[in-house]
Order: structure tokens, then C-alpha cells, then sequence
């Protein structure tokens, strides 16, 4: 298939392979941002490629991962509501809230729905109109501008029965919150493709420079991995920081111009909790005021939540890089996918599912 | 608790399913993959115990008068009724079929049980009816009983199809999951998870436009073939429907206590099934197959048998896709694309599209 295969190809990762051999000559630690390259490295097996001297941190880019549980629960008890079609991407639906899961309140009735597009939760709306559609709005902002163009459509057909739960999180503001943690491990980034085919990359230059670290754009294939490394352990060892683009062919430094305007004119930058990691400034978008309507939170008056954690899960640490999903106890015993004590095990860009799915580490 | 619960009596005994974690059933609790597996053999082995069971293949298999009879039934659920290259009727005579055929038999008469719906159109049955007529004439099966139920309107979901299916095991031939052993090849009848796709592509919410069509269709012929070319020297047959390739070998490898070892570059997937899987994000190894058999054979044979496939028409794409080895016991590895190595799991839950 094109586009694909030429980024698994068994010799052009052996070629890099052998590059980074050749380049590294001590100890490095990076982080892959997104979940999405987290389970590339997994599935194809590069995990074990790289040089021992340097140890891959898998980052918080999993937005099923970081979805605060107290917005999960209140998205449980919305869905259970007689007048609500729940509607969601497929990834959200096992994530364990406090005491249950989407699936399970599907199971008992709440008419929960997968749609693949934000846009089918707004068709939804227009052929049910006595019924109230919610769509879960999460993701980092490779999602937020096909949540933003269903609010926007739902606005302009004047839809009074389509709300959003949402709870979109920015990659920026979490690198630097990682960065400025006293416990920091990471010397290089590889930046999430897909966020910045969106954003473009001059977010990134101020971070590269404060901090004086290499951040490579880097794509989701076997060898965007390979090769992001290598540019990133290059610049390392040459000393040089700054920002490098390895996914050209999606990614410009500006971005994609018509997105970032429809964004700004359906949400604004927010203070956001992030799950297991705690709340960042200015790391969110909520809808702008004159949008409120659409907040589903604001519609449905679903009292307190008071949220709990599965005490044994160590989501955080994972999310944070600190901690390995191997590292944990109750990982592969008392949490599987099955049973999932976090939502790290059953996300698809989940750093535990990865090790569970693709490699075990009994 | 009261002295009736403490009896000895079935329905006496603790539920074997931990209803802490699941108090209902899940859709994926049909869905072919872990937690099937947990509900089979933690509920339904369990209360019906007895040793012909226990086999868990895909139909039993019964002494009968100095011969042996397989013995398989399947339910069919599908939804749309009607899709690319098949309809539920037709694929309810391949799936019995097959299943009776993974057991090494020539099926010889099928049942037919329909749950049907109040308000259920007369013509779209007639179609369905006619579609299953043909799919036996074609795999010279014998529809030899039946029974028809009518639920009320919104109590059932347009049809429901229960078959089942009866063949007779030629001398000779001995299959079964157990039978799989270190040195032993696997081989995989052509291009998976063309029906799982195909199914995808028309429903509800997720149209795509494609060109493929189920790959339905009745196996036995081409099982005959294998058999009377290796005799017993095939060990398991295997089709990979619900929870795809994936699940099918993590199964095998649980029974029979041995390791596999797979190459993803020998596993033969379709342009646009790959195509589709990108973007679902789906692995098409967990995808479903109705027209595709896994067979594992003892390595002596293995070249003889896939050049045998891959001269009739359904096995034209057959492959060697791995073998069957001592190490890590019932876990199924891959070597990947790029030369890496991987655990392939079974199926936990559905496969869920997606955010990103």
C-alpha cells in the first residue's frame, strides 16, 4: 500500500538502525509525545532496535488517557438519561470511570452510540429532535477542529438538542509541564505528527529554546520512529537544540491556517485537569462564551460527582514518563484489558495496552 | 444464606463469572475474543460438563455406530440482513458448514431455526429463504429440519438464523486442537478480514465506499482436498471467523500447550482491507473471516498441501503463515514488517474505532 509500505521497509530500518548505532556514544532518555507512536514502537517491534543506551519514555499523548475521571463520570450519568443519545469515538467507551464504563451503561440501557465523525453526532440531532444529542468531545487539537466544526454546523442550523462534553487538552502546555517538573527526565521530543499537521510547529521553538533541547516533528510509521530518533539523538549529541521536522509530508511550520481560525472562533484557552497528572494553565479549550449553549456540561445538571481512582493505578507516573507500565504491580494481574484499573490499559493509544497487547513484560 | 442455596443443585452454585466485574452481558461478550472465551468456559463448559465438550473446538465430534459424526450449531445475528456478496441466509449455511468441515467431516444435512420478527417484510424474507436454499444446493447440504418463531415487533431485530449441521468423519482423519506440535506448520487459506470490512463498509454511520464483498462461502470442497492429499497429517483446521486470526491461533495455542511464531509479511491482506484497517485503526488480524480456513500441519506435508489450495479457486491465495513452536507455550508471537518481534493477542472486548 502506498504511503505505508515504504515506512516499514526491513532494510531502511536496518539502515537507521545501524545509524543510531553509529551516532550514540552515551546514555539518552526521549519522550514519543502522542500514544499513537507509543503503540508503533510496540507493534512493529523498533522498541528493541533502538541502541541500549537509549531508553524511549512514553508521553501523555493519549487523550482517552488523560480525560479527567470526574468528566467520565459526569458523562456516565448523562448517558443513562432517558432523553439522551450519548455519542462518542469507540476509544471512550471502556475507559473505566469511578465505577463503571460507557459499554456498561450501554448495557443497561443507556442509549450510547460509536459515531466516527463529530458530524454524524450533529446528524443525529437534526433527525431526532425530541431527543438531546452529546457528543464527547475530547482529544488533543489533531480532534478539537472536527469537534469545533460540529459545533459550529450545529450553530448554524440553529440545533437546540446537540451539546458537547468536552474536554480537549493541548500538547504544548504539557510538554513544558513536564519539562519545569524537578524530576524531568527527558532530553528530546518527539513531537506528535498528527497534533502539529494541524498547529504546525512555532509553538515549539520557544520551548526548544528555554529549555535548550532538541524537539523533532515526528510521524507515526516504523520509520518516522526510527528516523525521528535518530535526528533527535543526533542533534543531541552534537550539542544543538532547536526545533526539526521529520513529517514533511503532512507537516508545515505554520500548519493548517483554515483549522487554527475555525478553532479560535469556537473555543478559547483554558485552565484543564489532566487525568493522573493534575491541572496545567492554559493547557485546554472550552467553548468561547457566546457558545455556551452547547456545553453539555452547562445543560445537564448532574449534581456533585465525587470521583475515585483505582488506588493501585499508577496512570499518572505512566502518563508522566516516570514510571513504565511494567513497573506497575497490579499491571498484567489485577489490571488487563479486561479489567482495566486505568484507562492507560484499554485506550488504544494507552502506554499499558501497548506492553499488554504487543510485548507483555511478565 | 438459605439451606436451598446450599445445596448441591446447579442452580445452587455460585455464578462463575464474577459479577462484581460483570454484572451484564457485554456485546463482546459474543464477540469471539477474550471474554467469549471467559463466559464459554467459566459458565457454559462448567454447567454442562461432560468430556465431548470440552474439546471447545468448533463442533463436537460423536461415536456413532463405528463411525464418527460431527456435530455443530452457530446462530446468526448479522446485521445489515443484506451485504455485499451475501445475506444473512447464505451465511448461515457457510458458517454451519464450515464449522462442521473444521472438524474434518463432509457435512451432510443442516437445520434451520428462524426467529422472526412481527412486521418483518415478506419479501425480504422470501429473499433470505431463497439465498440459503441456494448456498446448500451449491454445497450439496441437505436442509432436513426446521422450526419457525415469530417474536413481537420490536422484541427481535428483523431475523435471527439458528443452524446446525451434521457430517461424517472419513477414516483416517483426526483433527483437533490439541494435535498442533512444535515443528508443525501453519497455513492460512488466503486474505483475511475481507468480511469483517466488507460488513463495516455498509454499516450505519460508517458507509466507505469499497469494492469488496464478503468472502462467504462454504469450505468443505476445499478441506476434502487437504484432507485426502494428508490424511492425518493435518492436525487442526481451524476457521478464524469472530475474533479473526488472531484469537483462532491464541486459542489453538492454549489447548494444545505449544508457542507459534508468526511472519506479518507472509500473512496475506487485501490492498483495500489494509487500506480500511489504517484508517479504522483496526487490526486485521481480529477481524472477521467466513470464507477462509487456518490448517496446521506437520511440516513433511506442508508444501504439498499449499500448492493443493492453491489450486482451487478458494485457496488461490493460501500462504504459509508461521509455525508452531516449544517456546513460550500458549502465546503466539510475530515477527513484524520491519524485522521486530511482537505478542499477538487474543481479542480482548470489541474493536473500537479510533479517536485519532
Amino acid at each position: 500500500m502506498r504511503y505505508v509500505d515504504e515506512y516499514r521497509n526491513e532494510a531502511e530500518a536496518t539502515r537507521f538502525v545501524q545509524a543510531l548505532e553509529g551516532v550514540v556514544t552515551r546514555p539518552w532518555s526521549l519522550m514519543e509525545i502522542c500514544g499513537g507512536q507509543t503503540h508503533t514502537l510496540m507493534k512493529s517491534g523498533i522498541d528493541q532496535m533502538f541502541p541500549e543506551s537509549v531508553t524511549m519514555i512514553h508521553g501523555p499523548g493519549c487523550p482517552v488517557c488523560v480525560t479527567p475521571l470526574e468528566l467520565i463520570d459526569r458523562a456516565l450519568v448523562i448517558a443513562r438519561r432517558p432523553e439522551v443519545i450519548f455519542t462518542s469515538f469507540g476509544d471512550m467507551l471502556r475507559v473505566p470511570g469511578s465505577t463503571t464504563d460507557l459499554l456498561s451503561v450501554k448495557s443497561e440501557g443507556g442509549d450510547v452510540r460509536i459515531v466516527y465523525s463529530p458530524l454524524d453526532a450533529v446528524k443525529l440531532a437534526q433527525q431526532n429532535p425530541d431527543r438531546e444529542v452529546v457528543f464527547f468531545a475530547v482529544g488533543f487539537e489533531t480532534t478539537a477542529p472536527a469537534n469545533a466544526m460540529a459545533v459550529w454546523r450545529a450553530n448554524e442550523l440553529g440545533l437546540e438538542n446537540f451539546s458537547i462534553l468536552c474536554s480537549h487538552v493541548l500538547v504544548p502546555p504539557a510538554m513544558e509541564a513536564l519539562l519545569g517538573a524537578p524530576d524531568n527526565r527527558v532530553h528530546g521530543f518527539l513531537a506528535a505528527g498528527h497534533v502539529c499537521t494541524v498547529m504546525g510547529y512555532w509553538e515549539y521553538d520557544p520551548i526548544a529554546e528555554k529549555y535548550q533541547i532538541p524537539i523533532t516533528v515526528t510521524g507515526f510509521e516504523p520509520l518516522d520512529l526510527l528516523q525521528g530518533a535518530y535526528m533527535t539523538l543526533k542533534a543531541l549529541e552534537e550539542g544543538r537544540w532547536g526545533v526539526e521536522n521529520q513529517y514533511t509530508r503532512s507537516v508545515s511550520k505554520e500548519g493548517n491556517r483554515p483549522a487554527q481560525k475555525l478553532l479560535g472562533e469556537v473555543f478559547e484557552v483554558c485552565d484543564r485537569k489532566w487525568r493522573g497528572i493534575g491541572e496545567i494553565p492554559g493547557s485546554g479549550y472550552r467553548l468561547r462564551p457566546e457558545l455556551r449553549q452547547y456545553d453539555a456540561e452547562l445543560r445537564f445538571d448532574v449534581g456533585e460527582i465525587v470521583a475515585q481512582e483505582a488506588p493501585e493505578c499508577i496512570a499518572g507516573e505512566i502518563l508522566k514518563g516516570q514510571k513504565k507500565p511494567h513497573e506497575c504491580s497490579a499491571y498484567g494481574t489485577k489490571c488487563t484489558p479486561e479489567h482495566p484499573l486505568g484507562a492507560p490499559m484499554v485506550s488504544s493509544e494507552g502506554a499499558c495496552a501497548a506492553y499488554y497487547l504487543y510485548a507483555r513484560h511478565e | 444464606m438459605t439451606d436451598d442455596r446450599q445445596s448441591p443443585s446447579l442452580a445452587g452454585l455460585a455464578c462463575p463469572i464474577p459479577l462484581s466485574d460483570y454484572p451484564t452481558v457485554q456485546l463482546a461478550h459474543g464477540g469471539g475474543g477474550r471474554l467469549s472465551q471467559m463466559l464459554i468456559e467459566g459458565m457454559f463448559a462448567k454447567a454442562f460438563a461432560n468430556p465431548v465438550l470440552e474439546t471447545l473446538h468448533d463442533g463436537a465430534v460423536l461415536g456413532f455406530d463405528g463411525d464418527r459424526l460431527a456435530f455443530s450449531t452457530d446462530s446468526f445475528v448479522i446485521r445489515p440482513l443484506f451485504f455485499p456478496g451475501g445475506d444473512i441466509g447464505s451465511l448461515a449455511i457457510h458458517g454451519t458448514v464450515n464449522d462442521v468441515a473444521m472438524c474434518g467431516a463432509r457435512p451432510l444435512a443442516v437445520s434451520a431455526g428462524f426467529i422472526l420478527e412481527e412486521g418483518f417484510p415478506m419479501d425480504d424474507l422470501w429473499r433470505i429463504v431463497q439465498s440459503m436454499g441456494k448456498a446448500a444446493e451449491e454445497a450439496q447440504v441437505t436442509i432436513a429440519t426446521g422450526d419457525t418463531k415469530v417474536v413481537d415487533r420490536g422484541k427481535g431485530d428483523g431475523v435471527y438464523i439458528n443452524t446446525t449441521g451434521i457430517g461424517v468423519i472419513p477414516q483416517g482423519v483426526e483433527i483437533s486442537p490439541r494435535r498442533a506440535q512444535p515443528g508443525d506448520v501453519i497455513l492460512l487459506s488466503g486474505e483475511i478480514a475481507v468480511h469483517g470490512i466488507a460488513i463495516m463498509s455498509v454499516r450505519e454511520g460508517l458507509e466507505f465506499e469499497t469494492e469488496l464483498e464478503t468472502d462467504s462461502a462454504a469450505l468443505h470442497e476445499l478441506v476434502d482436498v487437504v484432507l485426502e492429499r494428508a490424511g492425518s497429517r493435518v492436525h487442526v483446521l481451524r476457521d478464524p471467523t469472530r475474533g479473526g486470526v488472531a484469537s483462532a491461533l491464541n486459542e489453538i495455542a492454549a489447548q494444545a500447550g505449544v508457542g507459534m511464531r508468526l511472519s506479518e509479511q507472509a500473512i496475506p491482506v487485501g490492498e483495500q482491507v489494509r487500506g480500511a484497517c489504517e484508517i479504522l485503526g483496526f487490526d486485521p488480524l481480529y477481524v472477521a473471516n467466513e470464507g477462509k480456513f487456518l490448517a496446521i500441519v506437520d511440516r513433511q506435508v506442508a508444501d504439498a498441501v499449499l500448492e493443493i489450495m492453491r489450486q482451487h479457486p478458494l485457496g488461490r491465495d493460501a500462504a504459509i503463515i508461521g509455525e508452531v513452536v516449544e517456546d513460550h507455550p500458549k502465546q503466539v508471537f510475530m515477527r513484524s514488517r520491519i524485522g521486530g518481534l511482537r505478542i499477538v493477542d487474543m481479542l480482548s472486548g470489541e474493536q473500537l474505532p479510533r479517536i485519532c
